[in-house]
């Protein structure tokens, strides 16, 4: 700690840190624009000139720069010194020369930067009296708009772009007032964080297209806390609503988990929320009971009164009936729960394909039983060697990704250390650092983008990368089995890591369900397991497939393939799905005869799937943005998710539709359900692992001074007229039995704990910068805590190594072993439904490397036909370089080739040599 | 009087070859520093007090001191000689390069011995077309004798030695912004610290030096420290290249102790103004410092006296303004090329000066406005060093700070008479 004087008033602050975040942490409105507290301090702007003085006597003081000085203990600053206010204020007058004046139009204002900025330092008048520069804007692709005019030059796009995210295609131009930031010209950004420039942007040159579309101000925006489903990392946003329609999801800092950034899936993916699939009313279809058929959304189908469809299926789904249900790895704890309640535990089976139910299971096992800890994302970036095995984290869990490649940093940031430069001055730690690559080995079947990180790389099939990670697990541990006739080459690269690893304070593993092996995850376990001696802890992370594939898992059920032979074996005639597309979890005639043998399918989904075409009864179930709920990440941690907008009428959160349906069938235990509160004690009571369920965020009745906290920002405008075509009486808004957030204006208008911060706003402090405020030191946790609960930690005893070590993978001649490849656009079932995401999906394909396409006589781009599982498919040949030989890849989940089930052996021909018979 | 930096070049302005170096002389310094301690060799520079001729004026010796040295010294170190010579009226280090190019790369030899510097780069200004060749050409020469390479002249010290031309501007003239370039990055300047001394040219030991400082050492070197300081009539040590641009008999450069008196440069060398022409003032040391003026012709040319007359020597190399060139045209004509060479890092910078410019710009065509002169002001004030990120600015506000002093009326006359009253009229009148 140093004391720094402050305008003659002594304060503590962290020694050597930067004023600007001294500053900033304690409270004081100091304006900046090229700082920003995950990327640090540059110094280019200008904007945070504070004066220093010498001593208590020195009264001329210097200049300098707060985010370029250390604070030292017994320095002397002043902020309202009047030669650096002047200063402050001439930066803005400065900006301003060229910025236009076209807020009124401009989609940042209202939470610009740059507006909050200008107001603070107090420039009003222009004394500019030329003419202002003008540039020529760029097509950046679905997700970014780009009006260079508005540009301050702050450099902030092109450091996270390029320094922090990896991006290659987006660059600074030319020099003096005309440098300008883009593309070298038009086209799709091709980063997986790019979105982030909308944040990361203090004015309106990057903005959200997607918002563009259906523009609303951030104050006329109806927000709450959620979470992203759109993989299992759980980064927390906001997103906003109005008019019943979701707009767009900014990020949510929590200094565990996403920090300050999201991936574009996360804030994208969000349209499926408005799509014309969604599901808004209950729907009968007669003619699809009794052996499956027809369907709903197929015209056979009416709506149905919410009363008329409980009291049918508290017929059909009576206690005792022989009625199974089907979980979501989609699905909150709540919902899934919800349906566990209504079938009985024994009943219940999680709705995942049979290789992701083994894996997950295992995953879960794994973290609780072994000695590695799951590490939190921050956790991620402080690892200083890292272990990629068989995973493609840029398309499974993008912002692990981002944060692994703030972990291949860590290391060479020693170098600087040495310099005694410290890490917030961000230029001169690049420069030190240069291109010295950090300790990161990646090992996976495909070439992956965080190769670009890493020091070494391994491809091989499945089998192979579990081998090496048996190897590297044996040279740290003899405990370990030694992989026999192992090539020399990888032997030695399996010492290499291993030294790598050992040498490490803080070495990190990840692996997870994208290889669909058990072999890699027991591999990367015992390699982390090994690492775990005395002092020193492993971190062990997972990619899983889902948001809340944890959650399930934890919760646990049986296998899909239990539920379809409870089918076929007679002891099921009746189902319940739950928000989940059974053609995504098994091939398509096992799904099929599944709903051949059931005679009754209750479908609760938002959104019009195949399996909502094979129900009898189908409940509208709320989106994420209408529901409340919890989740479990990939690292074990709860979290809670909000309602941002009470839906149509007809949609209700799936556990609620379980509840009523259950309360309908005369089951007297669930009548204390009255809301979410309930069911999350009645889990914590059922299940002991979800026993903190209860504590991730304050219950239904917390008041901060006997208020509720608003929904809608206090300067929310219209609410009186917005739906004046309808009725001129402002109508009730709607009530939430189920949390402290409230769908009005009213309430409380301070801070919130944690983790119900509707939005981030302070006085003065409009834009996305206002977290500083609600952070206990800039960057650092929020005040309160961070949200969410780690439901699993590692257990502190003897490594329970895995000593089944696969054979070698072995080429076959007439067949090929097919892997998923993952696609960040495209692989994940809901974001596919926005329109940006699905325009950067790829067209099916099938990657093989170039040595097995010249052996099948094919070209890259000609189709040749693939044999799998029963299903036969034309696809074009896309090329993988670094695959093995007689390994294939088929895109994951991306539509036209859903429910593959991967891996399995297939046969690839040319075209002539095989009748097609169609794809799915 | 001595002249050891320009005695040996040739009268029809071609380089020396390098046998004729060598038979005046040459490369004898690099045998004598190859049998010195290299702490010895940065002592005697020290001691000499070389001080830096790109302008800033800091003692040689003491800069490579810096330096990281030992076996436990980050490796590969560098010397980077600046050849970038971009400041406006200053052209002394070109006939360094192309007249004698050897005696540079004599001096860098030393230099980079006495760092220890593995790797040794000349940054050279690209429109320097002939002094690219010809320094090329002597860099194959240098290595042909093993003077530069593997084991030089049998010795344990190898260098390796390369020409980069830049991609031309005069940002990358400033030391750390030419490390970027040389890097390949942009040419915006890195703050300090860390200097480049410890954290220089890809994060290693470097050291920049100007070309007349470069080739300053082998005489030092050769001659030792107290001939070199009695070389000079100041503090600072050795000659000095001095030049004088404008409307004056004989502009050129000449080599004078460090020390000579306005007056004798401006009467004596350059042979006082053309006919017809009266002297208004000069910049003593390129376009980034303030006038001077006819009362001080009696200042000594040299750093410290320079500074205490309330300008800075610079370069060293004057530009002179006479009577019939409007003032406010001939700042307005600086500032351009400081705004046109911002490198657009830093907002007062690269805000700041165009604004200026187009101030100058109105004010010189009729248009300038009462209040004009406050904002020019505003701007000598904050666009000066701490408040920017490197010293352009600051430089460009030297001559408009002094400027708006010496010349207040006449700013004001062009702003009340809504014209310039100057007939000839500079080349300042371009467009921005």
């Amino acid at each position: 700690m140093a004391t720094i004087y402050i305008d003659n008033k002594p304060y503590d602050v962290k020694d050597g840190g930067n004023l600007l975040h001294a500053c900033l942490s304690l409270g004081f409105n100091l304006p900046y624009f090229c700082w920003h507290p995950a990327m640090h301090s540059v110094g280019a702007c200008r904007q945070c000139a504070v004066k220093q003085f010498r001593s208590g006597h020195d009264t001329k003081g210097r200049i300098v720069m707060s985010c370029m000085t250390a604070a030292t203990d017994g320095m002397r600053i002043s902020i309202d010194d009047p030669e650096a206010a002047a200063f402050r204020k001439s930066i803005i007058e400065w900006l301003m020369t060229n910025h236009p004046h076209d807020c009124p139009v401009c989609d940042e204002g209202g939470e610009c930067h740059l507006q909050d900025m200008t107001h603070m330092t107090g420039h009003v008048y222009r004394r500019f009296r030329f003419k202002k520069r003008t540039y020529l804007n760029q097509y950046l692709g679905p997700f970014l708009t780009h009006e260079m005019n508005r540009c301050i030059q702050c450099y902030r796009c092109v450091r996270f772009y390029r320094d922090y995210a990896g991006g290659r295609d987006f660059d600074v131009f030319a020099s003096h007032n005309h440098v300008y930031f883009g593309r070298h010209r038009d086209g799709v950004l091709e980063n997986e964080f790019s979105g982030n420039l909308a944040e990361v942007c203090p004015t309106g040159v990057f903005t959200d297209k997607t918002l563009k579309k259906h523009y609303t101000r951030k104050w006329d925006l109806q927000t709450a806390p959620s979470v992203c489903v759109h993989c299992s990392v759980g980064c927390n946003t906001i997103p906003g609503e109005r008019y019943g329609e979701l707009r767009r999801i900014r990020n949510r800092y929590n200094g565990e988990v996403n920090r300050y950034f999201l991936c574009d899936r996360g804030r994208y993916g969000y349209e499926f929320v408005n799509s014309a699939l969604r599901i808004r009313a209950p729907l009968i279809n007669p003619s699809a009971s009794h052996n499956g058929g027809g369907g709903p959304v197929s015209g056979g189908e009416r709506v149905a009164a919410k009363e008329e469809v409980l009291r049918y299926l508290s017929d059909i789904l009576y206690f005792g009936a022989r009625a199974i249900g089907i979980g979501s790895p989609r699905a909150s704890l709540e919902a899934n729960f919800a349906l566990r309640s209504l079938v009985g535990a024994e009943h219940f089976y999680m709705g995942v394909p049979d290789t992701d139910f083994r894996l997950v299971t295992l995953i879960a096992d794994v973290l609780r039983k072994g000695p590695a800890r799951s590490p939190s994302l921050s956790e991620v970036e402080a690892a200083d060697a890292v272990f990629v095995l068989g995973e493609d984290v840029t398309n499974t869990a993008p912002v692990l990704a981002l944060a692994l490649r703030q972990a291949a940093r860590q290391k060479p940031l020693e170098i600087a250390r040495k310099l005694r430069i410290p890490l917030w001055d961000d230029a001169a730690v690049r420069n030190a650092v240069q291109n010295v690559r950090g300790v990161f080995s990646v090992a996976a079947p495909y070439k992956t983008k965080l190769e670009e990180v890493a020091s070494r790389s391994y491809h091989g099939a499945p089998d192979d990368l579990a081998r090496l990670g048996f190897a590297v697990a044996h040279e740290l541990n003899n405990e370990n089995p030694a992989v026999e006739g192992l090539p020399d080459e990888v032997r030695s690269l399996a010492v290499s890591i291993a030294q790598d690893l050992k040498e490490a304070k803080r070495p990190l593993i990840i692996s997870g369900a994208g290889c669909g092996s058990e072999a890699v995850i027991q591999a990367a376990a015992n390699v982390a397991w090994a690492l775990c001696s005395g002092k020193r802890q492993a971190g062990l992370c997972f990619a899983i497939p889902a948001c809340n594939s944890m959650g399930l898992a934890l919760m646990g059920g049986g296998s899909l393939g239990a539920a379809f032979k409870a089918a076929r074996e007679g002891t099921a005639d009746r189902a319940v799905i739950l928000e989940n597309d059974l053609y995504r979890c098994a091939p398509e005639e096992e799904v099929n005869a599944f709903f051949g043998q059931i005679r009754h399918t209750v479908v609760l989904d938002s959104l019009a799937t195949p399996t909502v075409a094979k129900a009898e009864v189908v409940l509208p179930a709320a989106a994420f943005a209408e529901a409340d709920g919890a989740m479990v990440n990939n690292e074990g941690r709860a979290q809670r998710f909000y309602q941002v907008f009470a839906p149509d009428n007809g949609i209700r959160e799936s556990w609620r539709w379980l509840r009523d349906i259950m309360i309908a069938a005369g089951r007297a235990d669930v009548r204390e359900w009255q809301g979410l509160d309930n069911i999350s004690a009645a889990l914590a009571e059922t299940l002991p692992v979800f026993r903190q369920a209860p504590e991730i965020a304050p219950p239904a009745g917390f008041r901060i001074a006997g208020m509720k906290i608003p929904r809608l920002p206090h300067r929310y405008s219209g609410r009186t007229a917005m739906f004046a075509d309808i009725t001129v009486y402002e109508p009730k808004p709607p009530r939430d039995p189920d949390s402290p957030l409230s769908f009005s204006m009213e309430g409380y208008q301070g801070q919130p704990p944690p983790a119900l911060i509707p939005r981030f706003w302070a006085p003065g402090w409009n834009s996305v910068q206002s977290v500083n405020k609600f952070q206990s030191e800039v960057g650092g946790p929020l005040r309160g805590g961070d949200p969410g609960r780690r439901l699993i930690e590692s257990a502190g005893v003897k490594a329970p190594f895995f000593k089944d070590i696969p054979d070698a993978f072995a080429p076959r001649t007439q067949e090929w072993l097919i892997l998923p490849s993952y696609h960040i656009f495209g692989s994940e079932e809901l974001s596919v439904l926005s329109p940006g995401i699905a325009e950067l999906t790829p067209r099916p394909y099938v990657g093989l490397n170039a040595g097995d396409t010249g052996a099948l006589r094919v070209s890259e781009g000609e189709e040749i036909a693939v044999a799998m599982n029963g299903a036969e498919f034309l696809l074009p040949v896309r090329h993988f370089p670094e695959l093995p030989s007689g390994i294939a890849v088929l895109p994951s989940g991306i539509p036209g080739l859903q429910g593959l089930m991967l891996p399995a052996w297939g046969a690839l021909a040319k075209r002539k040599t095989i009748t097609v018979t169609g794809a799915t | 009087m001595e002249r050891p930096l320009t005695q040996h070049m040739k009268p029809d302005g071609s380089a020396l070859d390098i046998s004729e170096y060598e038979k005046t002389g040459g490369y004898r310094a690099v045998r004598k520093a190859l049998t010195m301690a290299p702490k010895e060799i940065q002592e005697m520079v020290r001691n000499s007090n070389l001080r830096g001729r790109g302008g800033a004026g800091f003692n040689t010796g003491q800069k490579w001191s810096f330096v990281p040295m030992g076996d436990d010294a980050p490796r590969p170190k560098y010397l980077i000689c600046n050849a970038d010579e971009m400041e406006p009226g200053t052209f002394k280090d070109r006939m360094l390069v192309e007249k004698n190019p050897h005696q540079l790369i004599e001096g860098m030899i030393i230099s980079a011995f006495a760092i220890q510097a593995d790797i040794a780069y000349v940054f050279l200004r690209d429109e320097y077309k002939t002094a690219g060749r010809r320094i090329a050409g002597a860099i194959s020469e240098a290595y042909r004798s093993n003077y530069l390479g593997k084991n030089i002249l049998g010795s344990d010290y190898s260098l390796d030695f390369h020409l980069h031309t830049s991609a031309g501007r005069y940002m990358c003239g400033e030391e750390t912004a030419l490390l970027n370039a040389l890097e390949g990055k942009r040419a915006t300047p890195r703050a300090k610290p860390p200097f480049p001394q410890t954290s220089g040219l890809w994060g290693k030991p470097t050291v920049v030096n100007n070309v007349e400082t470069l080739c300053n050492v082998p005489h030092i070197v050769k001659n030792g420290v107290e001939w070199y300081k009695g070389l000079s009539r100041s503090e600072d040590g050795g000659t000095k290249i001095y030049g004088v641009s404008g409307r004056v008999k004989r502009p050129g450069l000449w080599e004078l102790p460090m020390g000579t008196t306005v007056r004798e440069i401006f009467d004596e060398h350059a042979g006082g103004m053309q006919d017809g022409y009266k002297f208004r003032c000069l910049i003593p040391g390129g376009a980034s410092t303030e006038f001077l003026t006819g009362e001080h012709f009696d200042v000594k040319m040299d750093f410290d006296s320079v500074m205490k007359a309330g300008s800075r020597m610079g370069t060293g190399t004057m530009i002179v303004l006479d009577d019939t060139i409007c003032p406010v045209g001939a700042l307005y004509n600086l500032e351009l090329f400081f705004a046109r060479e911002s490198c657009g890092w830093c907002t007062p910078c690269r805000e700041g000066l165009p604004w200026v410019v187009r101030i100058l710009k109105a004010i010189e065509e009729g248009h300038g406005e009462p209040d004009d002169l406050e904002k020019l002001e505003m701007h000598g004030k904050f666009l000066w060093l701490h408040f920017t990120y490197c010293a352009l600015a600051p430089g460009a506000m030297e001559p408009l700070r002094s400027g708006l002093k010496l010349f207040r009326d006449e700013f004001e006359r062009h702003i009340k008479e809504k014209r310039c009253p100057y007939e000839n009229v500079p080349a300042a009148r371009m467009n921005v």
